[in-house]
This record gives C-alpha cells, structure tokens and sequence, in this order.
C-alpha cells in the first residue's frame, strides 16, 4: 500500500497535522481493536466471506433477455431509445455525407481557416498538414468516419455537459449532488461503460455514440459550473445595480465571463471523446478505431500505427486549437476587431465550398490512390528487429522476456499473493486509515465502502489481483516519472525535448501499445503492467514537471542565498514546496493506470480486466457488469485514497 | 459566444430527433450510418477477430465491389455481439460461424431474424497443442495421459508451480479450465486476452525453440509458420460436452456456417445470392490468410491475387 500514497510527501507534513494524523490512527486502532475480533469470529479471516457476497448473475441474465427480447416490440424502446438511436444514426450520416460532399481538398481549407481565424497562421498550417497526413497514409475514408462520429459525440456531450454544468453553477443544491457523481464517473475507466450501453443499443454507432457521451460529458459539466461560480462577484453586483434581469445576467455577464472555463471544458471533452474513439471500436463504432482494432488482430503493428498516427494528429490539433481559442491569444484578438464574426464565417464557408466544388470539378474529390504512404512496412520491421534482439539472451541484462519473468515472479506475485492472504477486514482498515490519513473521513467512508461493494459483488479475489498489477505498475510509474520530471524540472532543454513525446505518449491509443508490449515481455501479467506505465508516465512527469516549477521563487532564491546546494534546494524547498503537485500526480498516475490495467485484460493481464472483456465478447452480461461495476468500485477507492484535498478541474493534465 | 451556438445546435439536434417521425422508431432495424453513402449499394460485412474470417470477408469483399459493383463495409464484432447485431440488421452477413446452439435456437427459431445461409466448406476444430519440435524429443507428448509428466517443461512466471496451458481470446469457445479439472492435470489455464497477444506469444516461443502448449484451433495460418502437433484428449462424444462443469472430452469438429439477416436474405438481390453460394476450401481460406498475416499484405491486396489466381472456384458463386 505504500507505493499507492507516496510515503515521500507525508513526512513533510507540518507538526500539527502529525499529531492530527496520529489521533486518526489511534481511532481507527481502537475501532479495529473492537471489530476485527467479532468479525473474525462471525467470518472468519481469509478472503471475502461467501455469506457475505450477493450473486447477481440470474438476475442479471434474466434482465438481459428481457431486453433482447424486447428491444423490438415494448414501448420504452420504440419511443425512447429508439427515437435517440435514431437521431444519432442521422446525425452522424449528415455529418459523414458533408464531410465527404466537401473531399479532402475542402475538409483540409475549411480546418485550416478555422485554425487560421481562432489560433493564428502556424497552427493553420499544422492542421492542414496533419489532415494532408491523415490522407497520405491511406485513411482519408476512416479519418472522417471518425470524425463525423465525434463531431456529434462532442456536440452532444457538450450540450449535456453545459446543461448540467447550468444547473450546478445555478443552484447549490444541484451542485451538491452533482459533485461527486462528476468527480466519480471522471476517474472511470472508459472500458467500464461499454457493456450496459451496448446491451440497451446493441453494438454499432449509436452506443459508441452515447458511451463517448457518458466519458465526455463530465468535464464540460465540472468546468462549466466552476466558471458560473467564479464569476467576478463586484462584475455581477455592477450588472445587477444596472437592473438586469436574472436572465440577461446570465447570458450577458455569467456565461461570457466564464468564457476561458468554458472552452477549456471543450478542450477537455474533446480530448476524452478522441481517447473514446478507438476503445469505442470494440463495440463497433468503425472509422481509425476499428482499424486500430483489426490490424492488432493481426499482430500488424505497423498496420495499428498507420491508424492510430491520424488520432494522435486529430488529437494534437484539436487540441492545439481549442486551447488557443481560450486563452485567446495572440493575433487571434487583433483580427476579431478587424474583421468582423458573420463575415469571416462567410468567408470561411465561400473558401471551403468553393474549394470543394473545385475538386469536385477536376474530379479528385476521393484522395487520390496514388498518393499515400505505406509505413507499416519499416515499422513492422523495427518492430521485428527489437522483438528479435531484445526478447532474451542479452548479455549482462537478459532480456525483456526475462525482466518480465522476474517481475512476475518477484513483484508480482507476492504483492498478489500478499493481499490475497491477508483477512479481508484488515484490506479494508488499511484503506480507510490510509484514505483517512490523507483526505477526510468523509473520503475514508466512501473509499471502504466501496472496497466492501467489491466484496459484496464476489469479485474479491479478482479484484485484489488486479489491485496488486496496480500497485506495481504506479511504483514503476511515480519512480521513472518523478525521476523524470525533477530532471526536466531542472533542465529546459530536457523539457523541450520531452514535450512532443509526452504529447505523442498520451495521445496515442492504449491499444496500439498492447502488441509490442506483448513482443517484448510475453503474455501475463507483465506487459499489461508495462503498458500502463507508458501510459500513465507522461501525465504523472508533466505535473511533476509544473509542480516544481511553479514552486516560489522568492523561496528558491532565499535557500540559494543561504547557500544550499542543488541537490539540498531540490530535497528540501522545490519537493516540499510541491507536495501538493506530486500527490496529484500520484493521484492522476493511479487512475491513469488503472483504466489501462484493465485494457491488459487483452494481453493476459487476467483478472477484472478479462472478466470485461469476456462479458463484451460473450455478451455475458452477468460477468462482464458485475467486473465492471467492481472496477467502478476499485477506482473510486485507489482515487479517494490517493485524493488529497479536492481534485483540480483537468484530467491526465 | 460559441457557447451559444453550440446550445442552438443542439437545440436543433434535438427538434430534428422529435421531427423524424411521431410513430414509433425500432432500433432494431436501423443501417449503420456510415452505409450506402452516395447512393451506392453497400452491405456490411461482419468481420471477427481471428484472420480465417478476415480471409472470407476480403474476398467476398473483392467480389462484391469488383465484380457486383456493390460497395462493401465491414466491422470488427466478437463472435456472440455479432448475432445480435445481425439479428438487428446492423450486419447483414455473417461468414464464419463456429456454432452457437443458443443464439441459433433464439434469432433463427424463436425470432426469425436471422437466416441459415448454408456452410462455408471449411471444418473448424479446436484443440490443444505442442510444437512438433517438442515432439520429435518427447514423442510420447501427443497423449493427453502424458501431460503431467511433462508439466515442468510448461513453466512460466504466469502460471506458477504448474505448466501453463495458454487460452486465447475471451471470446472463444473453451472447456479448458473444466477439462484440466477433470482430467486432473497439474496444470493452469493462463488467458492471452486476445488472439493477437497469443500468436505473438506462440512466435517468440517458437522462434528460440521453447515447449509450449496451447489451446488453438484449425484451419489456422499459423501452423505453416509455426508446426503444431495436436494433443490426444479423450475422444468426442456426442452430447460429452452437454454440461459445461462436467466436460472431460475433445472439442468436436464443426462444418463452419453462415448466416444471413433474414431482411438481407429476401431481399438483398445479387448479394444475398453471391454470398448464399460462396464456398471454399480450408486450403483456400489458409492461401488468404497466409498473405494477409504473415506476409502482411493488406486484405485486398490478398484478396486480389487470390481471385486472380483462383478464377474457377469463385466463377461458380456469380453463376
């Protein structure tokens, strides 16, 4: 468990916080003095009592006939979800149909001269060339297939996001409620909502749809209300004695106030709709996913990377843009008063059409065939070269296969082993009385709580295998991250040559790490882990990195006055100073590798992970929701142990 | 500002859901969006996860497109999810069915969505098996009695003290935990998660001659890569498999089908009858397979050389 909380932090605790703590311990000490023995006696100690546990799988399967048998003939699908199915279908058609009315020549000038008019000429530049790239690797076809889906994907979780988002930032009541339930559903792992989608939808567009809905929503919901409440209150109180109405306040002073948190919830929605699109494949959302997902069935890393490149250069350039839009910046501002909105719209528009109608009149509205380039050949290759080189026998270090089996062997395996072994109420007291260390009790309740849901559920022994790949992934996680960024911390050149990789790293599919990962370390346990440390490391050494930069000057000046050394400014003011940073990058590192632990299903990785993914594949209900809501449990749990204060509004930085 | 753009946009999104219609709407009878774009025909292909169905899916989707000017979409769904969306006209065809008695008895007897669209020509069989290298030492291997003689050779990290039976992808059919179980065989089924985590294992086991045992089945494009050698289990009987728990017999031998969504099947014109008829060989099927996985052409390009060079067998299919 301690690799989990990051022992480092707490001993910068201040005096009196140690004492509080101490106090905290010695209540949980008395109370397990009194229950342990009772509970013991009632249950017994070894894992999860049976008499305890809540078979769910009858019920489950019968409410899954019931649906399929349904679908077609009871009213609640007709004119409910029927109805939602089918403006989805519509919409996303519209979208695919305009996307491919206007060719490639007139998607790449409309991109470019949004770009140009919101973030200026180099990132007009960038998103052309990343759509002409997306093209020239032979995905033109897929590209906007994925895109139609998002466009409705993020239009409709914004619409969802910012209605919530009202009603928080309106009323406190609905504030309070809505909290945790967005603070929860935020530290999900996506896999976890696709089967009851599926199962009300069926597999196709319209529950990759809805899933990357649910995923999407609860940022632009969370920034939204963050911004109607931080409204400057001396603004409001200026409009409120001009005698604006409760309604012209909000449209006039509320929401073009909250305009930066706004758009940054775009951003943000954005981002975890494009991370959506390729798990969203598994349930038949089609487009660069689900040629992501083929070409792995293959063992076709190079084929995986050909499509998987598109997302990352989507990603970076939504990204980029929506970014610029918020902050604003630049030559972006200068324009908005030179030329005017309606016109640059029309502007915009004319181009594209006219470039469209262009094409259409050459007759090259289809990429052209000729045109594109084949990389998977030498990444295959490279793929091959370092499977064939680094698996095994490799003098002095052995090979990968061979740290994988020791990993296992020595990490792995007792970590599991260990947690299975020990009596499940004591699983239990250390979780709440690490929770309770670092949060509220409030926290410590929710975390045992759902510890226990596990247990209830029968998914103890699973659950706590996939807890212990967790556990070790994180300490391998917050070691090479920490490391990591207290260098690019102190170098600016690491930084800069850090940056575009962590960019690249975080934006990638999980899935297109899964294979090599599997060449390199074997089926098991191991490369599941190894993945989610790829995954996890860029956000966990990007907060580092801001942490300790952000740290005070004033402060660093001052030890530096003193004559402390590098190495004792480091220790002792830049890491104390930033405590707060790094739990959030143990907090975010958890939840990162979580999400992809559980993708390791895929690779071996066993456990919940497997359960899921075998529910999806049999349409097993019983199995696959019952893992999923264990892993709904896991998560909230790793995330309230490891959540310090509140959590700040960004995910994955 | 964009804020409220957005708002009506959606708020337009939402009048044009009320607007298509005031009866009732059935999901179950809705075509993928992405189908039929720019008024071509399109069918949709289901396409599982193992490369034998990637095989049968690219050439029908050759002879579709090239020769029934048809334009063809395919989507990757697991095995059982795809019934269901079959059933419910996402996916018009199926090529490759391993037998599924309950989704069987339930969209083609009960529901009548689905229709039999007759066999593939190629018989599927699902076992367990060794490298034929490990054979030529241990010839006695091939015989299930055997097996924990040699468990220690099957050792991983993965699966402890006991050899490592490695499982595919969750979405196969598998006896194996039961039938370790009630063979008492000192062994521990280890998933792969995936069949593309399993070959890759499989080829670095091979590659430095290691012993393995595996669950896999035939026909498969592996075995020209990789000899296997299947291991003798207690012969299958019929109804040996009835209860799931109880199983201590071999997998059977399966006459792979098709099937068809029954809309699709009445009314699908050329392309329900193209693919009603199409039937090949397992020798034609590992041909394709072989040049899509191992000599990583692209589907079509496969496809392609297959038709060019095979006119005679897919002749018969247009007739």
């Amino acid at each position: 468990m301690a690799t989990v909380t990051a022992t480092a932090p707490r001993t910068a605790l201040p005096g009196f916080l140690r004492s509080r703590a101490t106090a905290k311990l010695l209540t949980l000490a008395a109370v397990a003095a009194l229950l342990a023995p009772l509970l013991n006696a009632r249950w017994g100690s070894g894992s999860w009592p049976h008499a305890l546990t809540v078979d769910l799988s009858k019920p489950l399967a019968s409410a899954s006939d019931w649906v399929i048998d349904n679908r077609d003939s009871h009213p609640l699908f007709l004119y409910f979800f029927g109805y939602i199915s089918n403006a989805v279908v519509l919409l996303v058609r519209a979208v695919y149909l305009t996307l491919l009315a206007a060719g490639w020549a007139g998607v790449t000038a409309f991109g470019a001269l949004v770009a140009w008019r919101v973030a200026g000429v180099r990132l007009a530049a960038g998103t052309a060339a990343a759509l002409l790239a997306c093209g020239a690797l032979g995905m033109w076809v897929p590209t906007m297939q994925t895109l139609a889906l998002m466009v409705v994907a993020v239009l409709a979780s914004v619409a969802v996001g910012a209605l919530l988002g009202l009603a928080a930032g309106l009323s406190d009541r609905l504030d309070r409620a809505l909290r945790p339930v967005l603070d929860t559903m935020q530290v999900l792992p996506a896999f976890a909502y696709l089967l009851p989608v599926v199962l009300v939808f069926g597999i196709g567009v319209p529950a990759a749809v809805l899933a990357t809905v649910v995923y999407a929503a609860p940022p632009m919901a969370r920034l939204t209300a963050l911004g109607l409440r931080g409204a400057d209150p001396e603004v409001l109180e200026a409009v409120e004695s001009l005698g604006a109405t409760r309604r012209q306040r909000l449209l006039t002073a509320r929401i073009p106030l909250a305009r930066k948190e706004l758009l940054l919830g775009l951003n943000q929605t954005i981002m975890m709709a494009l991370s959506m699109a390729v798990i969203a494949s598994v349930i038949g959302a089609g487009g660069l996913g689900d040629r992501v997902y083929q070409a792995l069935a293959s063992v076709d890393v190079g084929a995986a990377l050909a499509a998987g490149i598109p997302i990352v250069l989507l990603a970076v350039v939504l990204d980029r843009v929506t970014a610029a839009a918020g902050s604003g910046t630049g030559d972006a501002g200068t324009r908005h008063r030179t030329i005017g909105r309606p016109y640059a719209l029309a502007v915009t528009l004319g181009v594209t059409v006219a470039v469209a109608l262009a094409t259409r009149l050459l007759g090259a509205l289809e990429w052209p065939s000729g045109a594109t380039l084949d990389i998977a050949e030498p990444v295959n290759r490279a793929v091959d070269w370092m499977t064939a080189h680094l698996y095994s026998g490799v003098p002095v270090v052995g090979g990968t296969a061979d740290w994988a089996g020791h990993f296992t062997t020595w990490v792995l395996d007792p970590v599991r082993d260990g947690l299975q072994w020990l009596p499940w109420w004591s699983v239990l007291l250390v979780v709440a009385a690490l929770s309770w260390l670092i949060g509220t009790w409030r926290t410590a309740l929710t975390a045992v709580l759902a510890m226990a849901a596990i247990g209830v559920l029968g998914v103890w022994e699973p659950s706590l295998d996939t807890l212990s790949q967790v556990m070790a992934a994180v300490a391998v996680t917050l070691v090479l991250g920490f490391a990591t960024g207290i260098a690019a911390a102190r170098s600016d050149r690491v930084e800069r040559a850090l940056r575009p990789v962590l960019d690249v790293c975080q934006t990638m599919p999980q899935f297109v790490y899964l294979i090599p990962v599997v060449a390199l370390f074997g089926v098991g346990r191991a490369p599941a882990v190894a993945a989610a440390v790829v995954y996890a490391l860029p956000a966990v050494v990007r907060i580092t990195t801001q942490g300790l930069r952000q740290v005070d000057q004033a402060a660093l000046e001052s030890a530096r006055s003193l004559g402390a050394t590098g190495r004792q400014q480091l220790w002792q003011v830049q890491i104390p100073l930033a405590r707060r940073a790094l739990l959030l990058a143990v907090n975010q590192g958890v939840v990162l590798v979580l999400a992809v632990v559980i993708i390791g299903g895929l690779v071996g990785g066993g456990a919940l992970g497997y359960d899921v993914a075998f529910g999806l594949a049999q349409g097993d209900l019983a199995t696959g929701l019952v893992a999923g809501a264990a892993i709904v449990c896991l998560g909230l749990m790793l995330d309230r142990v490891t959540q310090p204060t509140r959590r700040s509004a960004k995910k994955g930085a | 500002m964009r804020f409220r753009t957005t708002l009506t946009v959606a708020a337009g999104a939402s009048a044009l859901a009320l607007l298509t219609g005031c009866g009732a709407a059935d999901m179950t009878k809705q075509a993928s969006p992405f189908a039929n774009a720019r008024g071509s025909k399109t069918v949709t292909l289901s396409v599982q996860s193992w490369v034998g169905a990637q095989s049968n899916v690219a050439v029908a989707q050759y002879l579709l497109e090239h020769k029934l000017g048809y334009r063809v979409d395919t989507v990757q769904v697991d095995e059982v999810p795809a019934w269901d969306a079959l059933s419910q006209g996402r996916v018009d065809a199926i090529l490759e069915d391993w037998g599924h008695p309950d989704q069987e008895k339930r969209y083609i007897d009960d529901k009548a969505t689905i229709a039999r669209g007759g066999g593939l020509g190629v018989t599927g069989h699902i076992g367990w098996y060794v490298p034929t290298y490990l054979v030529r030492q241990h010839p006695d291997i091939t015989d299930w009695h055997n097996l924990n003689k040699y468990a220690s050779l099957f050792r991983t990290a993965e699966s402890g003290g006991e050899g490592q039976l490695m499982d595919g992808s969750p979405s196969y059919v598998t006896n194996d935990k039961a039938l370790v179980k009630n063979l008492k065989l000192d062994y521990q089924v280890v998933f792969a998660g995936s069949e593309a985590a399993q070959i890759t294992q499989i080829k670095q086991f091979a590659k430095e001659k290691k012993p393995f045992l595996t669950y896999w089945y035939a026909p498969q494009w592996l075995f020209r890569k990789v000899p296997m050698t299947e291991v003798k289990l207690p012969p299958y009987k019929e109804g040996c498999d009835a209860d799931a728990a109880k199983v201590a017999c071999a997998y059977p031998h399966t006459p792979l089908q098709k099937y068809l969504n029954s809309g699709f099947a009445k009314s699908g014109g050329a392309a329900a009858a193209f693919l009603k008829k199409f039937r090949w060989t397992t020798e034609d099927q590992n041909e394709v397979s072989l040049m899509i996985a191992d000599q990583k052409l692209s589907p079509q390009e496969a496809a392609e050389k297959w038709v060019d060079s095979h006119p005679s067998v897919w002749k018969k299919w247009l007739s």
